[in-house]
């Protein structure tokens, strides 16, 4: 039976690109009203961002888009127009929670400071998500997480050691804050449940980020050491690293940590006489000698498929797991065990794959729809959940304020 | 926030930013660790490069705001301390193997027994259930079966993980979430629950619309190393200037023209923007179809310009001219951040038994209702609390509490 976490709580969402609309999913899986406020005239660019359903652009056809809004609700608002404010006014007055997302100053020029919102609903929750935050001399600095994650200090962390660092994939940086956003808001909602009142959020990409790599940080600050690029390597594991196997660009990662799993390991190979060599002897041997170890792991990888690899390893009681490409992931067993990429269906795209999140509750069923096309529900919404009048409904759409 | 609430953090370093998080929004949050102390504290880098228990980096930057008890909970007495913990507990976080727990006689089923209103969440690699439950995951792995390593690298050698795990950080990030979801809901029906976290779901949110190109166009984004990875055209996104890189990626339209613009400005005004720079319209420019050799000519007018600057000075005029880019950073420019010092995110804290005071990362959140980057107490060392919590929460005697010692089960 599904069952409704945040059943009759209401979110309005200002927000753009991926950090204000990730946090709004953990909401509207859970049973949340989450109205996404957007303009026809200013459309979220990421609503344009590829792939398209059979490759043609259209506001409704990105499945990025679509991925990151499922289980949401899409009303058109032009913020911009004089007659939007008591719309707006509205809005705020029927929602628990906003999220917003824009560079600092933005929401402000659209009267959405918290001051202003508090004015309308006192017991207002507002959680915010930029850049370096609300206060200090940088706060409007724009950007994305794919250049944000190089001022954190992943971008640093990936790649060789003999070689400049290599662009880590999409953005590390833009994945804290939404989980964060999320537990300050749900956070937030117990503590008005106690004592009535609401709050103020400001998040920042660069803090969330930071406490996640907290040792190499402290490392820094304690010992002077700045540890850097070891490509797949690891100071307490080797071999340790992506072996190529059989196939074209197929891999599978192996970790040994301890001499229980080298022992493991080298009877999953069949103990062949090199891993009797003195030189791959103790931990300490094996990493002076990691280069040629290397070698001959792969020369061993080679001849077999990744998933063989894996399977052999693991039941040997070794760390290995194949490195998946993207049509791997959608057929892992364990992620089709857990169900991580929902089917759902959207009128303009068709099938597609949504995403549920990390965590299974016991009794909680998430609540995974398709994501809404532009303005969409501007009609529930404004008149069903607002009361806004029939007519009242009609002259805003004359008026050109619900573009 | 979650003043009112209490944790019960069995936690390895699988689980502990969990706990981390839920002390950093103000809930109570106790570290049960074996007798002798957490595997945590065996994980290094380590003050001095000395391997100490009390020493481990590792546990200090985790475990900030949380208190510490030891307990042996697989004998008879610690079962029963432990069950004696949890008719009290709101949230209990723990990362041992998939069934463990069960194993020993305290899984979710045997604590909501004794606390129907308890949330259990369990931190694992892949998730309690399922053909993948009982393998090994530490980090290269679940970066690996998560699809996300593929991504990574330089195109003519192996993919590369990120150099530092980030799987089971972002695994306590949903776990929090998760644990305040279940515990939002038992305060509307009077009921907990079980939370299953799985790493490697989490670290497939990494991939972000990798595997949506193959499920709607059946094609594979692959690791393309300087260059922002995808399926369309290749677009720099690491450029070397003279103490390091920065990382600026060319975008064209309504999301990129404003900045190009400001960037050929800046160019210009020292004489380094050529021709071609200076005639193209950025506004216009769709780089889904500007054929390959016009980004090339754009990134190798870009490329000398950086070539000629230092980090701080490209970032300096950067943030003046409003254009999206960041210099590449490590921990040294990161604690000498104007704007972070600003915000007064770095915490001072005293070590007084390792004689330092040590910089500390402050808290995530702002919030108008807790005291600004407050992060609570210093990392515990082993069994600090035993004392406050076994006498003045439970009620033990002395002579109880130098029993259990005796017996190695606190």
């Amino acid at each position: 039976m599904f069952e409704s976490v945040f059943k009759g709580i209401n979110i309005a969402e200002f927000t753009i690109f991926g950090l204000g609309p990730v946090t709004g999913k953990f909401f509207s899986h859970y049973g949340a009203t989450v109205v996404r406020v957007e303009s026809s005239l200013r459309p979220d660019p990421t609503r344009m961002w590829p792939p398209f359903a059979k490759d043609k652009p259209g506001l409704n056809r990105g499945t990025f888009w679509a991925h990151m809004n499922t289980s949401k609700r899409s009303v058109c608002l032009n913020l911009k127009h004089p007659k939007s404010a008591s719309v707006t006014k509205r809005l705020i007055e029927w929602s628990d929670i906003i999220i917003e997302n824009f560079t600092p100053g933005v929401a402000e020029r659209w009267g959405l400071s918290y001051e202003e919102l508090k004015k309308i609903k006192p017991e207002i929750i507002m959680i915010r998500i930029s850049n370096l935050g609300h206060t200090g001399p940088h706060l409007t600095q724009r950007g994305t997480g794919s250049s944000l994650q190089g001022l954190a200090g992943f971008t640093n962390l990936t790649g060789w050691s003999d070689r400049d660092p290599a662009f880590p994939y999409g953005a590390i940086s833009d994945q804290y804050p939404p989980p964060l956003a999320a537990a300050s808001a749900v956070a937030a909602l117990l503590y008005r449940r106690r004592t009535g009142e609401g709050q103020y959020i400001d998040l920042s990409q660069l803090e969330c980020s930071i406490p996640f790599l907290g040792p190499h940080i402290l490392d820094y600050v304690v010992n002077g050491r700045i540890s850097g690029r070891m490509g797949n390597r690891s100071l307490c594991a080797a071999p340790h690293g992506a072996y190529r196997c059989k196939g074209d660009d197929r891999w599978c990662a192996i970790a040994v940590f301890t001499e229980e799993e080298w022992g493991n390991f080298c009877k999953a190979l069949g103990n062949p006489p090199w891993t009797m060599e003195p030189r791959f002897r103790e931990f300490r041997q094996r990493k002076e000698n990691e280069d040629e170890l290397d070698k001959l792991v792969e020369e061993w990888t080679l001849q077999k498929d990744a998933e063989e690899v894996m399977t052999q390893m693991q039941a040997a009681g070794v760390a290995a797991g194949v490195v998946e490409n993207p049509k791997d992931m959608l057929s892992d067993p364990q992620l089709i065990h857990r169900n991580h990429f929902p089917k759902v269906n959207h009128p303009e795209i068709g099938s597609y794959v949504a995403r549920n999140d990390a965590f299974r509750f016991s009794r909680t069923q998430s609540y995974i729809k398709r994501a809404p096309c532009l303005g969409e529900d501007n009609e529930i919404i404004y008149k069903g959940h607002l009361g806004i009048s029939e007519e009242e409904y009609v002259n805003l759409i004359l008026e050109g304020v619900l573009e | 926030m979650l003043s009112t609430y209490r944790v019960l953090d069995l936690s390895d370093e699988k689980g502990t930013v969990c706990g981390q998080i839920l002390a950093q929004l103000g809930a109570d949050v106790t570290k049960i660790e074996p007798p002798g102390g957490s595997p945590e504290r065996l994980k290094g880098p380590f003050v001095g490069d000395i391997n100490h228990p009390e020493r481990s980096l590792f546990w200090l930057a985790y475990n900030r705001g949380k208190k510490s008890i030891t307990l042996h909970l697989e004998s008879a007495e610690g079962k029963e301390i432990f069950k004696r913990l949890v008719l009290n507990a709101d949230i209990v976080v723990e990362s041992f193997q998939p069934g463990y727990l069960d194993s020993i006689g305290l899984g979710y089923p045997a604590l909501r027994e004794i606390n129907p209103g308890v949330v259990v969440v369990s931190i694992s690699p892949f998730g309690q259930t399922g053909p993948y439950r009982n393998f090994k995951g530490p980090d290269i792995t679940i970066d690996a079966l998560s699809g996300y390593m593929y991504l990574c690298g330089d195109t003519d050698r192996a993919p590369v993980r990120v150099s530092y795990p980030l799987a089971y950080g972002y695994a306590g990030a949903q776990g929090a979430v998760g644990s305040l979801i279940a515990l939002y809901d038992r305060e509307m029906t009077g009921e907990g629950q079980y939370v299953d976290v799985s790493a490697q779901e989490g670290m497939a949110e990494f991939t972000l619309m990798a595997p949506l190109f193959w499920d709607i166009l059946g094609k594979i984004n692959t690791r393309s190393g300087h260059f922002r990875g995808g399926t369309s055209r290749k677009t720099r996104e690491i450029w070397s200037c003279k103490d390091g890189w920065v990382t600026f990626g060319i975008y064209g339209g309504q999301l990129g023209g404003r900045v190009n613009r400001e960037l050929t400005m800046w160019m210009d005004s020292e004489g380094l923007a050529d021709e071609f720079l200076k005639s193209i319209d950025w506004e216009t420019l769709d780089m889904a179809t500007v054929p390959q050799e016009h980004i090339s000519k754009i990134e190798e007018a870009i490329g000398a310009f950086f070539s000629r600057h230092t980090m701080a000075e490209i970032y300096e005029g950067a943030l003046k001219r409003g254009i999206n880019l960041c210099p590449i950073w490590t921990p040294r420019e990161l604690l000498s951040s104007v704007q972070l010092e600003a915000r007064g995110f770095w915490r001072q804290v005293e070590h007084t038994e390792l004689g330092m005071s040590i910089t500390y990362p402050g808290n995530f959140v702002r919030s108008s209702a807790m005291p600004p980057s407050d992060m609570g107490e210093r990392a515990p060392s082993i069994g600090k609390h035993n004392d406050e919590i076994y006498r003045g929460k439970l009620g033990l005697s002395v002579s109880e509490i130098s029993h259990l010692k005796e017996k190695g089960i606190i």
